[in-house]
């Protein structure tokens, strides 16, 4: 640029820059030098931190990404985060761990806590049979109600969550089978029709009053040692009742008939080994204050 | 201004090249002189009560009983709570805040379109520090001509120790200012004890050492480059200010031509301005006032100090520079009487918004409930059928208690018949359906509600209402919300 004279705009006083575009100057105006400073900073700065913390990505051949000398990494500063709040919690899981589940959910601040871990644990581990809010699905038992095949009581719910329902694995695990009639050859398809039309009159308003009456000797044979003589089941066993609005696979004539044909005996795992004491305990409350609690 | 001409004949090439043109200007040491007189006066005064508040609100106590801070002004994060004396601001009113920064901002519009840039010459931060800091610098290395003096001397002992004593006295002014600044948010009594045995959490380091460094430097080093380049607020009030709003002026009819004093002066032939340039060296900002308005320029009004005094010695009448309106200089130029408007639409406009939202704002302070009731319906399951085929609907109900007294709320379920009240953890009071819940004081508390009708009562959906009435004082409040039959 030094072979540019020095040319100044004589309206402004201004230094111009010495380029001209068809009698058009440009006036020299120069930014601040502190600008440039600043500038010069940031880079150095970008160095430091490329050298602090993790910058360059994992590009082929390099393996991973270079991981500073600092060693930043969101991933343990995760774990450790995680660690820290698990020990922040032991100190109010040991307050449940030594309460019984009847005082927990009668004290507030210890009802408040175990309802707070039981909601989060809930969508955890549970939610994804039970539903949110232990809504239910076909096959799996509505939490909110007030009916339960085996029991609704605090203990019997810990007892359940514990040690599951038909887990083999576990020597505690409320257990029963219902046999598959049909596919066992136990009963034949005229039998399994007239037991469920009998099945069928218990709730509904229209069926086969003749078939319903042979279905009842059937079911006082077959059935009647689980789901009692008048049908309304036996919670040991969890056999349930059969004669409420509540069907757990559905109470249509095709439902049953196949419910009885095949049996249904479904599963829920021992969350025992999985989920720590104080976890269970604040899951039972939970899904004792869902709605349907005994 | 006259017709502009452009000339576009080059100046005539010289044998020797000039020296290459820096695409970056280097910053001109400005070396302001200091000042006598009124506005000097207000702005040493604005200064020390600006900086007191700031430096001394935190220590203010305001007992609020026990259990809560009695710091009067306090950002108390970890408690979720804002105190202001006798305003105790909840997360979820956070609103109160943002209108205190709309009446701020409007107040600044307000000021901008009356006094021009007032804000800027007396009270904002960068203005009130930089003052400070220049005013250190003078006790140091002395007025105006002593400190260029020094400046251009070669490094000597003496010179060394000044520049010493200087920046270590701008480093301790920081290091307050960033360590006051942590007072807010913490209990200051304890925090101050904190910091210095290493105790403190490490945001409070942060802050402080950050406020510390941009307190040193934006005041000692940067000066008025933070308000010519960094600041948006010199572009932004152009918006705001009109022919209308009184800035520091220089008066161009009776100042020019301006023309150095002899001793037989004839003052009707010229104008009042002697050329004197005190003016200039007594600006912050290294400007010249008689150009004009500028982007600059603060209008901290020590030039109008600077030009009367200089006006009283040559008996002459004070106010060659003053606060005036473009309006008012116009009409002068053209030999009319200035008229001055401070009632403008604008500044009406202004002034009924900050009334407006002022007064909605101590309305809703000042009829602001201590409790409040909030019901949400479980929306998972929505409902829920018993076996006996009623109905039932569960309800999380959050009562929030601002005050410093644990209460007891009774609470009732009514509006739908036949209904049934169940509380998780709860028993009911002697009849059924009524219930006594306890509230901790300055806290939140959840319930867990059931309402159960029976077979028949509700079809689709029907509305319940809930009523809780403090059983001390009779206060009542209720929600009303949905239940869903299907």
């Amino acid at each position: 640029m030094s072979d540019h004279e020095r040319d100044i705009d004589q309206h402004s006083g201004t230094e111009t820059t010495g380029h001209e575009w068809d009698g058009i100057k440009e006036l020299n105006t120069p930014l601040p030098r502190w600008w440039l400073i600043t500038w010069y900073v940031t880079i150095a700065w970008a160095i430091v931190y490329m050298i602090l913390m993790p910058a360059i990505p994992a590009l082929p051949g390099l393996g991973t990404n270079t991981p500073g000398v600092r060693g930043q990494s969101d991933r343990v500063n995760v774990a450790a985060s995680i660690d820290q709040l698990h020990t922040a919690r032991q100190e109010d899981a040991a307050r449940l761990l030594g309460a019984s589940l009847q005082q927990i959910e009668t004290d507030r601040d210890l009802q408040q806590f175990a309802m707070a871990m039981g909601e989060s644990a809930f969508g955890d581990n549970c939610a994804t049979c039970h539903g949110a809010g232990g809504r239910g699905a076909r096959g799996y038992p509505v939490l909110a109600d007030d009916v339960w095949l085996w029991t609704g009581t605090l203990d019997g719910i810990e007892q359940t969550i514990r040690h599951g329902i038909r887990h083999e694995e576990d020597p505690d695990t409320r257990f029963s089978a219902m046999p598959a009639f049909g596919q066992m050859g136990m009963l034949d398809r005229h039998q399994i029709d007239d037991v469920t039309e009998y099945v069928v009159s218990l709730t509904a308003e229209e069926f086969d009053a003749e078939a319903a009456v042979r279905g009842a000797e059937v079911f006082e044979l077959q059935c009647a040692s689980c789901h009692a003589s008048d049908a309304t089941g036996m919670r040991d066993v969890g056999a349930p009742n059969l004669t409420d609005a509540d069907w757990l696979y559905g109470g249509d004539r095709d439902t049953i008939y196949a419910t009885v044909f095949n049996a249904r005996n479904s599963h829920m795992p021992a969350w025992g080994d999985r989920l720590d004491d104080a976890t269970i305990k604040a899951l039972a409350v939970y899904v004792h204050s869902l709605g349907g609690g005994e | 201004m006259g017709k502009v001409e452009l000339d576009l004949k080059r100046v005539p090439k010289k044998p020797v090249p000039p020296p290459p043109q820096d695409l970056y200007a280097k910053r001109k040491q400005i070396y302001p002189k200091l000042a006598h007189g009124k506005f000097r006066s207000v702005k040493w005064l604005v200064m020390a009560v600006t900086l007191g508040v700031y430096y001394l609100l935190p220590w203010i106590r305001w007992p609020r009983g026990a259990g809560a801070p009695d710091q009067a002004v306090l950002a108390d994060f970890a408690g979720e709570r804002f105190y202001f004396f006798f305003i105790e601001i909840w997360p979820q009113e956070i609103y109160y805040l943002t209108g205190l920064l709309i009446i701020a901002a409007l107040g600044l519009f307000l000021v901008t379109s009356l006094f021009g840039r007032v804000w800027c010459g007396y009270t904002c931060p960068q203005t009130v520090w930089t003052d400070l800091f220049i005013w250190v610098e003078r006790a140091f290395e002395g007025d105006r001509a002593a400190r260029m003096r020094l400046d251009k001397a070669p490094m000597s002992a003496g010179k060394l120790s000044r520049k010493l004593g200087k920046h270590a006295v701008w480093l301790l002014i920081s290091f307050v200012t960033g360590g006051a600044f942590i007072l807010y948010w913490h209990d200051a009594p304890t925090i101050a004890r904190t910091f210095f045995i290493g105790q403190a959490p490490l945001s409070a380091y942060w802050f402080a050492g950050i406020l510390t460094l941009t307190t040193y430097f934006l005041a000692g080093t940067m000066r008025e480059q933070v308000c010519t380049y960094m600041c948006p607020w010199p572009r932004i009030q152009g918006a705001l200010t009109d022919e209308q709003a009184l800035n520091v002026t220089y008066r161009f009819a009776r100042g020019e031509p301006r023309a150095p004093m002899r001793k037989d002066t004839d003052w009707s032939t010229r104008g009042d301005c002697i050329d004197c340039n005190q003016c200039v060296q007594v600006c912050p900002m290294g400007i010249d006032i008689r150009n004009g308005a500028q982007l600059e320029c603060i209008h901290c009004a020590l030039c109008i100090d600077a030009c009367d005094q200089m006006m009283d010695k040559i008996g002459r009448p004070r106010g060659l520079i003053a606060y005036d309106t473009d309006a008012a200089m116009d009409a002068v130029a053209h030999g009319q009487k200035p008229k001055y408007q401070l009632l403008r639409a604008r500044t009406i406009l202004y002034a009924v918004l900050m009334a407006a939202i002022a007064g909605l704002m101590t309305f809703g302070l000042s009829t602001r409930a201590s409790f409040e009731i909030n019901t949400l319906k479980d929306r998972s399951p929505p409902f829920v059928q018993l076996s006996d085929g009623s109905l039932r609907n569960g309800y999380t109900l959050k009562l929030v208690n601002k005050t410093g007294d644990d209460r007891e709320m009774r609470i009732e379920a009514s509006g739908l018949a036949g209904a049934e009240l169940d509380i998780i953890g709860l028993q009911a009071e002697g009849e059924p359906n009524v219930f006594l819940l306890p509230v901790a004081a300055n806290g939140v508390d959840r319930f867990k509600l059931y309402i159960t009708v029976p077979p028949g009562t509700v079809a689709r959906q029907d509305h319940i209402t809930f009523t809780v009435t403090d059983t001390d004082t009779g206060e009542t409040y209720s929600n009303t919300v949905s239940f869903r039959g299907q």
